[in-house]
């Protein structure tokens, strides 16, 4: 049976108290804010790119466990790669939280597979999802703030 | 745990049998007998509704005021009588008061369309407070838009209460409404709506009561509170959701100009003039949703049996054993102190955020709200983004609370 502690698994718990690349970064090529209007989380993430290449990036904000360690996940397992394999690891990434009958590939995703238990939750998908969101519309070059609803 | 002495324990009031009326309380969530605790959203309903709303629709389905069919006889009369329960539920002068709506939020929009925008205009004042569910909050600034009139807060204090003093301050020549809720959802305030209408009656203001979380927690009673509007929902109420009450006095709902146009709201059409029926029909444009009527009477059957005062008694010991158990648990801070509260206890968590708590108690099969509860500027007022909120009804046991903080506890230890 599902047990709660696979979706509150350590890692989840350890990013959630102590957040990877956390704060503002400066100067910040592109900066977009995220906000999920139905529980308030709220964050903004910072990006330079080089070339296409994600040379740094970091967040900040607040929310739950589930969006803050998925934030913190996010930016360690994107930054120094390529804006095309970042797109990549977000639709697989999706896919694992929302389609049940998809066989995901969990070791090509690394650390993100701890936040695999979130499909058992549905109305937290969004937390997990808020920065990946906010990320593909900020590579888009968008500039209006992205909400959930 | 240790309690201090209540009102009325389980031994007193058959908490077991009234249990048993409700079906859904005996289900099964995640694998988990079903704890439910979110009663200030939505309320469970006894079978004894259900039944109704099952009688009507397989024995007597029909529409009502429209037809000289035995059917449509038999609707009709389920129909008043069920606006003449509610008449005498809540002590109004007449069954002329009682206009069915939606729900507690559209009653309040309909006395802001209808009397607020036939009465007000730039420079009046509205009095609203800083607790208000957002349905006594957007009504209103709709209302400033549209007539130039201004929205006047009045503050609360940390523990939740409404700052009186300056209540007094802010009612004046210009005070044209004064709406504020009769129970806060967020914080689980009583009111003084009896002490907050007298003022308002003396700057010669009208008040409107949200009684979306009174009515299943306390007596109402119109005659004593003397206010000039009051909302309801039914589905706090253990009826079904999509129907609710606005009580509004005779004199004044007389002279209102209708809200919605339609069918029996209507004496005599011709494309000149437009004869409008009397109260209450004036204002139920349209077929209304029947059998929530006809299963909210039911609903005020089933709690007169029970006993208003009762549950009143029952629920106090239970949210005082509630807040009790909070407070032995470290790292609980509770928001929304006030001496007089009902049914709510809402709190944050040190290192846990609300929404994580939710997910880890529902895993647990305990139903509790998190987040802001439509009430946005309370959770401004306290610097936080969101509260867990456990709030209860009649049928809530103390072991169910024990057990919450038991689901509490788990959380801690995920976190800690
Ligand atoms: C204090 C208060 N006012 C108004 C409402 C709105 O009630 P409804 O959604 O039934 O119209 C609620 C319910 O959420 C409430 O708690």
């Amino acid at each position: 049976m599902f047990d709660i502690k696979d979706l509150y698994q350590e890692v989840i718990v350890d990013h959630n108290r102590s957040p990877r690349n956390f704060g503002k970064l400066d100067p910040a090529g592109r900066t977009l804010e995220g906000f999920n209007p139905l529980c308030g989380d709220r964050l903004t993430l910072y990006l330079n790119l080089d070339d296409d290449h994600i040379s740094d990036i970091s967040f900040d904000g607040h929310g739950c466990a589930i969006s803050i360690a998925s934030a913190s996940l996010m930016t360690e397992g994107i930054k120094g790669k390529s804006v095309q394999d970042a797109g990549t690891i977000f639709t697989d990434f999706h896919e694992l939280l929302t389609d049940s009958a998809r066989v995901i590939d969990l070791a090509g995703m690394g650390k993100l597979a701890v936040l695999a238990g979130v499909r058992e939750y549905p109305s937290r998908v969004k937390c997990a999802t808020l920065c990946w969101h906010t990320l593909r519309a900020l590579l888009a070059g968008d500039h209006a703030p992205v909400s959930t609803e | 745990m240790t309690a201090a002495v209540q009102p009325l324990d389980d031994s007193e009031f058959p908490i077991h049998r009234y249990r048993t009326d409700f079906p859904l309380l005996g289900r099964r969530v995640r694998d988990k007998p079903l704890i439910y605790l979110d009663n200030a959203a939505t309320s469970q309903k006894p079978r004894q509704v259900i039944d109704v709303l099952d009688e009507y629709y397989r024995g007597y389905n029909s529409n009502i005021h429209r037809g000289v069919h035995t059917l449509s006889e038999l609707a009709t009369e389920a129909y008043e009588a069920a606006r003449k329960k509610i008449q005498t539920f809540i002590n109004a002068a007449s069954h002329q008061e009682i206009i069915f709506v939606r729900g507690t939020t559209e009653g309040i929009n309909l006395v802001a369309q209808s009397y607020g925008r036939s009465r007000l205009g730039a420079g009046d004042e509205i009095i609203i407070s800083e607790m208000e569910h957002h349905s006594n909050i957007v009504p209103w600034q709709l209302l400033c838009e549209q007539t130039g009139a201004l929205l006047k807060v009045i503050p609360i204090n940390d523990a939740g209460e409404l700052d009186m003093d300056e209540y007094k301050n802010l009612l004046g020549e210009h005070t044209r409404i004064v709406a504020v809720g009769h129970i806060s959802n967020a914080l689980g305030t009583v009111n003084p709506v009896a002490e907050i209408t007298a003022l308002a009656h003396a700057a010669g203001a009208v008040t409107v009561i949200d009684g979306a979380q009174a009515a299943p927690h306390t007596r109402l009673d119109m005659a004593a509170l003397d206010c000039d509007f009051y909302a309801f929902s039914g589905h706090k109420l253990f009826g079904p959701t999509g129907i609710g009450v606005l009580y509004g006095k005779q004199a004044l709902l007389d002279a209102m100009p209708p809200y919605h146009g339609g069918g029996d709201m209507i004496k005599m059409v011709t494309f000149e003039k437009t004869l409008y029926n009397d109260l209450p029909y004036k204002f139920e444009a349209g077929t209304p949703y029947i059998a929530g009527v006809i299963g909210l009477g039911a609903a005020v059957d089933y709690v007169n049996d029970v006993d208003m005062d009762s549950i009143r008694d029952y629920e106090h010991g239970l949210l005082q054993y509630a807040t009790d158990a909070a407070a032995s648990v470290p790292g609980l801070k509770l928001i929304g102190t006030a001496a007089e509260k009902a049914g709510i206890l809402s709190f944050i968590m040190d290192g846990i955020h609300p929404h994580d708590l939710g997910t880890i108690l529902d895993h647990d099969g305990i139903a509790i709200r998190t987040g802001h509860h439509c009430a946005m500027p309370v959770m401004e007022r306290y610097g936080i983004p969101a509260t867990a909120r456990a709030s209860f009804a009649f049928y809530n046991t103390r072991e169910e609370v024990d057990k919450l903080v038991t689901g509490i506890d788990k959380a801690k230890n995920i976190f800690k």
